[in-house]
């Protein structure tokens, strides 16, 4: 298993062996970028960093009008000013343009833990993949954020990928096959399927250890990428096992449980659980409190398989 | 280089004049706000910009983004008769299927720069077009056309802050100062003056001009292009309408078509052929 760390630390990692390959790379900030990684980007290419000041809509301006003069644009901010403040200029000026700007957002979902629920974007899935062309990415460890944020790099057009603040277990290998469109199958298995994202699919791989102890074969796919959604492995799992729990750190309301469904009820149906927040929203707290709270653990997810 | 003066006026009067076929042909869409911008589109196009209407994609060609995006007609009218597309092109103008949308749509005509219309954002772009600029070192250009209306906007000074920030003396910041919006006045739905002032303090250089004297835009075009250091902005006092006399200085010619009558009379005083 690969090093326990936060995908925004990857993004930051990453971010710098891109710039070195690629000069036409840019990267612009909001004052957040000691937070969301950029920094390190900022100290090695000073010329190509753009700090846009607290200033979120004309980032996300500034930056349409950086790719649409053939630079390719890193944009990142908080979940919430991106997705949530950011929104209608995404739509508009880098979605309705195929603006070639690669959105990667930072502390998403309530692992932001401490600063509450102002903070705690858990609707930015649902706001990203509702706008046309737009790929929307959640990675659920390091490796597998760098890969993923390596090859939106070389996609021509906009993309969304969700980072989280708090340190996540490693998952995948540096010789996983992590491509964007392509769910993966972490743990086989035959009686139910569990599709989760971001932190949500360590919590998949611990229930699936808990319901082996009661003779249930849980199979667990990471499904990074929201948008396009991997139907066939979808429709795979839904053929092969008696049903499907979706989990996410995000409102139950049009995020991966809905992409899923989509897919579903279109193709297979099949009984589904959903896992995720509430009609509610977050609330200042550890992020491991919280994700108790709010229904976000291997508990939750056991749970809801076995009340398939 | 002298200039034709005269030339560029009839250039003008025959773009007003496509403006009022563009609406009427559409039964909607803004002619108001695209008349009191025509002088200053014909100089941009006709005079300013490097551009080349046979290759709209001209490496290091200078860039117009129509921030206060509703004013398609005078954008496509001005692109039409500057040879980017047929003037046969802008009776399609809002019907389905046609390249000419409503508000600019970049992916479809020729000569769009950017797709605008949800105001501010023009200008955005704008700053993101001349960062690009600075950091390809081209001394291409930018100009940006923002409505007083739309300075109601906040991005619009977030994007201000930025350019005088990031030194973009390559960008030029016109406001057509017509003094009206949808609901009226702007001093009545909200005061955006003193205009020049708020941009003097955001640490911009400002030139104040009467956006219908040729001259002035062109000296003030000049006088953007020769101030290194900082963004201008040139404050265009206008008059929405100006040149259909039934809709000078009225708000109700913000987003409305003329008909028959109003399109045969508006054509006639302007000098067309209706």
């Amino acid at each position: 298993m690969s090093e326990k760390m936060a995908t925004r630390q990857a993004y930051g990692e990453v971010l710098l062996e891109l710039g070195e390959n690629d000069k036409n790379i840019v990267v612009l900030d909001a004052d957040l970028s000691k937070s969301t990684m950029t920094t390190h980007f900022a100290e090695k290419y000073p010329d190509r960093f753009f700090n846009m000041g607290i200033s979120e809509q004309n980032l996300f301006g500034v930056a349409a009008g950086l790719a649409h003069s053939g630079k390719t644009v890193f944009a990142s901010t908080f979940a919430m000013f991106a997705a949530g403040r950011g929104f209608e200029i995404i739509r508009n000026s880098i979605g309705y343009t195929k603006a070639n700007v690669k959105i990667c957002a930072t502390h998403a979902g309530v692992t932001v833990g401490e600063d509450g629920g102002s903070h705690q974007a858990i609707e930015d899935i649902a706001l990203m993949r509702i706008i046309p062309g737009m790929t929307v990415i959640s990675p659920s460890d390091g490796m597998s954020a760098r890969m993923l944020i390596r090859e939106a790099a070389s996609l021509t057009g906009p993309v969304y990928v969700r980072l989280g603040r708090s340190a996540v277990p490693g998952i995948h290998e540096e010789n996983s096959d992590v491509q964007i469109g392509k769910g993966i199958c972490v743990i086989d298995g035959s009686d139910y399927t569990v599709i989760a994202t971001g932190v949500m699919v360590n919590e998949a791989m611990i229930a699936a250890k808990a319901l082996a102890g009661e003779g249930i074969s849980l199979r667990v796919i990471d499904i990074h990428t929201i948008k396009p959604i991997d139907k066939e492995i979808i429709i795979k799992a839904a053929n092969e096992t008696k049903g499907i729990v979706t989990a996410e750190e995000h409102t139950i309301f049009g995020g991966l449980g809905s992409a899923v469904s989509e897919v579903v009820v279109k193709n297979c149906p099949v009984k589904m659980a959903f896992v995720g927040i509430q009609d509610t929203f977050g609330e200042s707290g550890k992020p491991a409190e919280l994700l108790v709270k709010y229904g976000l653990t291997a508990d939750d997810i056991a749970k809801a398989v076995r009340s398939l | 280089m002298s200039i034709d003066f005269e030339k560029l006026k009839k250039i003008a009067c025959d773009v007003r004049i496509d403006i009022i076929k563009e609406t009427y042909h559409a039964g909607s869409g803004h002619p108001g706000g695209s008349l009191s911008a025509a002088d200053i589109l014909t100089v941009l196009y006709f005079h300013e910009m490097n551009i080349d209407p046979n290759d709209p994609k001209m490496e290091g060609r200078d860039k117009f983004v129509l921030s206060k995006g509703h004013a398609t007609p005078v954008l496509y009218a001005t692109l039409a008769h500057r040879g980017f597309f047929s003037n046969e092109e802008l009776i399609t103008f809002r019907k389905l299927g046609s390249m000419l949308q409503g508000h600019p749509d970049m992916k479809k005509v020729p000569g769009v720069e950017m797709s605008t219309g949800s105001l501010g954002q023009g200008f955005s772009s704008s700053v993101g077009m001349a960062m690009a600029n600075k950091l390809n070192q081209s001394p291409a250009r930018i100009y940006a056309l923002l409505g007083d209306g739309e300075l109601q906007e906040g991005i619009i000074w977030e994007a201000a802050m930025a350019s005088a920030h990031y030194k973009l003396d390559n960008l030029t910041a016109i406001i057509d100062w017509n003094g009206l919006q949808i609901d009226g006045k702007n001093d009545e739905v909200m005061t955006v003056t003193p205009i020049d002032e708020k941009f003097k303090s955001f640490g911009f250089h400002v030139i104040n001009i009467d956006g219908h004297n040729m001259k002035e835009i062109v000296n003030a075009l000049m006088e953007a292009r020769e101030t290194k250091g900082k963004p201008t902005a040139i404050i265009a006092k206008t008059s929405k309408g100006k040149g259909v006399c039934f809709m000078e200085d009225n708000a109700g010619w913000h987003g409305k078509a003329p008909n028959d009558e109003e399109a045969k009379s508006a054509v006639t005083e302007l000098g067309g052929e209706w």
